[in-house]
C-alpha cells in the first residue's frame, strides 16, 4: 500500500448563507486505505462528499485528486476522472432495469459515438455488447444477477444498496465514496456489509472514503477516521485513537456510546 | 429457433404485409381514406419526435409546432418550380436562393429536418438550461418566435399568404417509408446505451451526472433528434395538404402531438404509433359532433371546435384516471407476445 493521497482536502470551505457547512477541513485519503469520514447528524459529511463529486464548489480550498486539483470541476468530469459515489437516499434510475442501471454506469468509459449504433457499425455493436457483458459480470459479483430484468424501484432495499455500488464500480472508478451504505440495515446485513467492503477494496483494487454512523462498521473496517463537528475538524487517527479521544466521545455523548461497540 | 432470428424475420414479415396493404389501400380506397392513412403516418412520426424529447429524456418541451413549421416551409421551398415561386410571392419579389432552388422531394424532406435541428441547436443552448415547466414556457415562446419571423420573411416565405400548390410527393408508400425511417432510427438508438442514458436523464438528473453523463450534452443531443424528426413531420405534413400558412402552426399543433404523446404513454415506442391511429380516426369521425343536428325536434346548428372541446375533455380524463397513458412505459414486442400466447396455452 502506498502511502502519497489520492485524494487531499486543502484548507476547504463551504458556506451556505449564514451556514458554515465546512469549516476550513483539511483532510487525505491514501490510496488502498479504507477510510472513514464520520461525525453526529448536519457535522457537514454529506456536504465535503458534494464538495469532492464537484456539486458543489468550496468558497475557499482545494480538493486535490491524484495531485491535481479538481475544484469546481462539473461532476461527470469528476467521475472521468475515478471517482464515484453513492447518495444518503439511494437514486437509482427506478424505471430502468438493474442491467441498464449498471450500463448507464458504463457510459462514461464508452468509446463510439451515440450515431454509430444507428448506423449499425461493428465497433459499436461490439462495444455495446462488452459493455453489457461487464454489467452482468459485475451483478454476478454482487449477487445481483437474480435482479437483473427487474426494474430497480422494484428491487429490496439491501439489493437497491449494492446495486447503487454495482453502478459505482461500472464507471471504473479508483475512489469509491460511500455515503452512510448502512443506512437501514440491521445488525447482520451491516456484518454482511463489512465483509463486503473489505472484499471491494482487495477485489476491485479500490480506495474507499465512507460516512457511516454506524460506529461497528466504521470501527471494523476503517485504517483511518476523521471526525467532523460543525464543519470543523475535531479529530483523526485509527480505530482506537478515536474511540479513546476526549472531544469525540464529548461530540457524541447523548448519542453513541463509541465504547459499547468495541 | 433463436429467437433474435425469429424476430428480425417477424418484422421482415409485419413490414412486407405493410406494405402489401399500403399497396392495396392505394388503388382500393377513397381519397378520403387514403388521406387519414397518410396522416396517421405523419402523426406518428411527429409524435414519436416528442416523445423522445419529452417520454424518454424527460424534457418537457411545447416547441414542436415552431420544428414542424421550419419543416413544411423549407420542404415547401425545395420543391416548388421557380416559375411557381415568382408568380406566387406577390407581396414581396421572393429572393434570391430561394428563387432559384428546385430539389428532388426526399432532399426537400430531409433538409427540412436539417433546418429543424439546427434551430433546435440555436434553441436548446439557452434554454436546456431551465428544467420543468420554465423549459415548456421557454420552448412555447421560441415556437411562436419562430412563427412570427415565417409571416415577417415575406420575401422568403411569402408571409401571411402562405405557400398554396405545393406539388404532392407523398403518397401512402412514401410516408409511411418515412415512418419507418424514423422508427428505426429512434429503436436502434433508444435500445443502445445512449438510450439508457437519455433514460437515466429523465429518471435522475443528479444522479446522471454523478455517473459520468454529461446531462446538458445529451439533454442538447435528445432535443436535436427530436427536432429533426419534427422538422420531417412538418415538411410531410406540408407536402400531404399542398398548402401552407403561419396560422397553421400555432399551439394547437402542438398540443395535438402532445395529446398523442400523453394518451398512448410517455416512453413507450408502442404505444405512440396505436394512439396515432387511434387519435387521428377519432379526430375524424368526430367532425360528425361539428355539424348541425336536430335534438328533440330543435335544430342545433354546427359548432365549429367543437371536436377540440371533446378531445380536451378525453385528455382531461387521461390525466385524471389514466395517467401512464395506454402503454405506459411498456412496449409491445415479440417476446412479450409469445410469452402471451404460451401463458394462454398453458392456462
Ligand atoms: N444545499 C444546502 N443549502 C443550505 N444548507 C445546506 C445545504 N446542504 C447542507 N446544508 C447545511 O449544511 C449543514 C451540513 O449538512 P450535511 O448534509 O453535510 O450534514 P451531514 O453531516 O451529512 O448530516 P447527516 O448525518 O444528517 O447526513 C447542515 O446544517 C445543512 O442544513
Ligand atoms: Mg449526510
Amino acid at each position: 500500500m502506498s502511502t502519497s493521497p489520492l485524494l487531499a482536502l486543502d484548507s476547504v470551505t463551504m458556506r451556505f448563507g449564514g451556514v458554515v457547512a465546512v469549516d476550513n477541513l483539511s483532510l487525505h485519503v491514501p490510496a488502498g486505505s479504507v477510510t472513514g469520514l464520520i461525525g453526529p447528524n448536519g457535522a457537514g459529511k454529506t456536504t465535503v462528499f458534494n464538495v469532492i463529486t464537484g456539486f458543489y464548489t468550496p468558497q475557499a480550498g482545494n480538493v486535490r485528486f491524484r495531485g491535481e486539483t479538481i475544484t469546481g470541476r462539473q461532476p461527470h468530469l469528476i467521475c472521468k476522472a475515478g471517482i464515484a459515489r453513492t447518495f444518503q437516499n439511494i437514486r437509482l434510475f427506478g424505471n430502468e432495469t438493474a442491467l441498464q442501471n449498471v450500463m448507464i454506469g458504463c457510459h462514461v468509459r464508452q468509446k463510439s459515438a451515440w450515431w454509430m449504433p444507428v448506423l449499425c457499425l461493428p465497433q459499436a455493436a461490439r462495444e455495446e455488447r462488452a459493455i453489457a457483458e461487464k454489467s452482468l459480470e459485475l451483478l454476478k459479483r454482487l449477487d445481483l444477477m437474480i435482479y437483473a430484468g427487474e426494474k430497480a424501484s422494484s428491487l429490496p432495499y439491501g439489493a437497491q444498496r449494492r446495486l447503487e455500488i454495482a453502478r459505482a464500480l461500472a464507471t471504473d472508478p479508483s475512489l469509491l465514496v460511500l455515503d452512510e451504505p448502512a443506512a437501514g440495515m440491521n445488525p447482520q446485513e451491516s456484518q454482511a456489509l463489512m465483509h463486503f467492503i473489505e472484499r471491494l477494496r482487495t477485489e476491485f483494487n479500490l480506495t474507499i472514503l465512507l460516512i457511516e454512523h454506524d460506529m461497528k462498521v466504521v470501527m471494523g473496517v476503517c485504517d483511518h477516521i476523521w471526525v467532523l463537528e460543525y464543519g470543523k475538524l475535531i479529530a483523526d487517527g485509527d480505530a482506537q485513537a478515536i474511540r479513546n479521544n476526549p472531544k469525540v466521545i464529548e461530540a457524541y455523548l447523548g448519542g453513541e456510546d463509541l465504547n459499547s461497540h468495541a | 429457433m433463436n429467437s433474435v432470428i425469429r424476430n428480425r424475420l417477424l418484422n421482415v414479415l409485419l413490414i412486407a404485409v405493410l406494405g402489401l396493404f399500403l399497396y392495396w389501400a392505394e388503388h382500393n380506397l377513397d381519397g378520403y381514406k387514403i388521406q387519414i392513412l397518410n396522416l396517421i403516418a405523419v402523426n406518428a412520426i411527429l409524435a414519436l419526435s416528442l416523445n423522445l424529447i419529452y417520454g424518454f429524456t424527460g424534457m418537457f418541451s411545447l416547441g414542436h409546432a415552431g420544428f414542424m413549421a421550419i419543416g413544411a416551409y423549407v420542404s415547401a421551398l425545395c420543391v416548388l418550380s421557380p416559375d411557381q415561386k415568382e408568380m406566387m410571392w406577390i407581396l414581396e419579389e421572393v429572393v434570391w436562393p430561394v428563387s432559384v432552388i428546385h430539389t428532388p422531394f426526399w432532399f426537400s424532406v430531409l433538409a427540412g429536418g436539417i433546418l429543424a435541428a439546427l434551430f433546435g441547436l440555436i434553441i436548446a443552448l439557452p434554454v436546456l438550461r431551465l428544467g420543468g415547466d420554465y423549459l415548456g414556457i421557454a420552448t412555447l415562446g421560441f415556437a411562436e418566435i419562430i412563427r412570427v419571423l415565417i409571416v415577417n420573411a415575406t420575401p422568403i416565405t411569402n408571409g401571411s399568404l402562405g405557400i398554396k400548390g405545393i406539388p404532392m410527393h407523398s403518397t401512402l408508400l412514401v410516408n409511411y417509408a418515412w415512418l419507418l425511417v424514423t422508427l428505426y432510427c429512434l429503436i436502434r438508438l433508444l435500445n443502445s446505451n445512449v438510450g439508457n442514458v437519455f433514460k437515466a436523464i429523465r429518471d435522475d438528473e443528479i444522479a446522471a451526472r454523478v455517473m459520468g453523463v454529461n446531462v446538458f450534452g445529451y439533454k442538447v443531443l435528445s432535443f436535436c433528434i427530436g427536432a429533426f424528426f419534427a422538422g420531417i413531420g412538418g415538411a410531410l405534413m406540408g407536402n400531404l395538404l399542398t398548402t401552407i400558412d403561419p396560422k397553421m402552426f400555432t399551439f394547437l399543433l402542438t398540443f395535438n402531438v402532445l395529446m398523442i404523446v400523453v394518451a398512448g404513454g410517455l416512453g413507450s415506442i408502442t404505444g405512440s404509433l396505436l394512439s396515432s391511429a387511434i387519435i387521428t380516426v377519432l379526430l375524424e369521425s368526430l367532425r360528425a359532433v361539428e355539424d348541425p343536428f336536430s335534438l328533440a325536434g330543435f335544430d342545433v346548428p354546427g359548432i365549429p371546435g367543437m371536436r377540440m372541446v371533446v378531445f380536451s375533455l378525453v385528455l382531461l380524463c387521461i390525466i385524471l384516471y389514466r395517467r401512464e397513458g395506454l402503454m405506459g412505459m411498456r412496449e409491445i414486442t415479440w417476446n412479450a407476445l409469445f410469452r402471451f400466447i404460451d401463458r394462454r396455452k398453458h392456462a
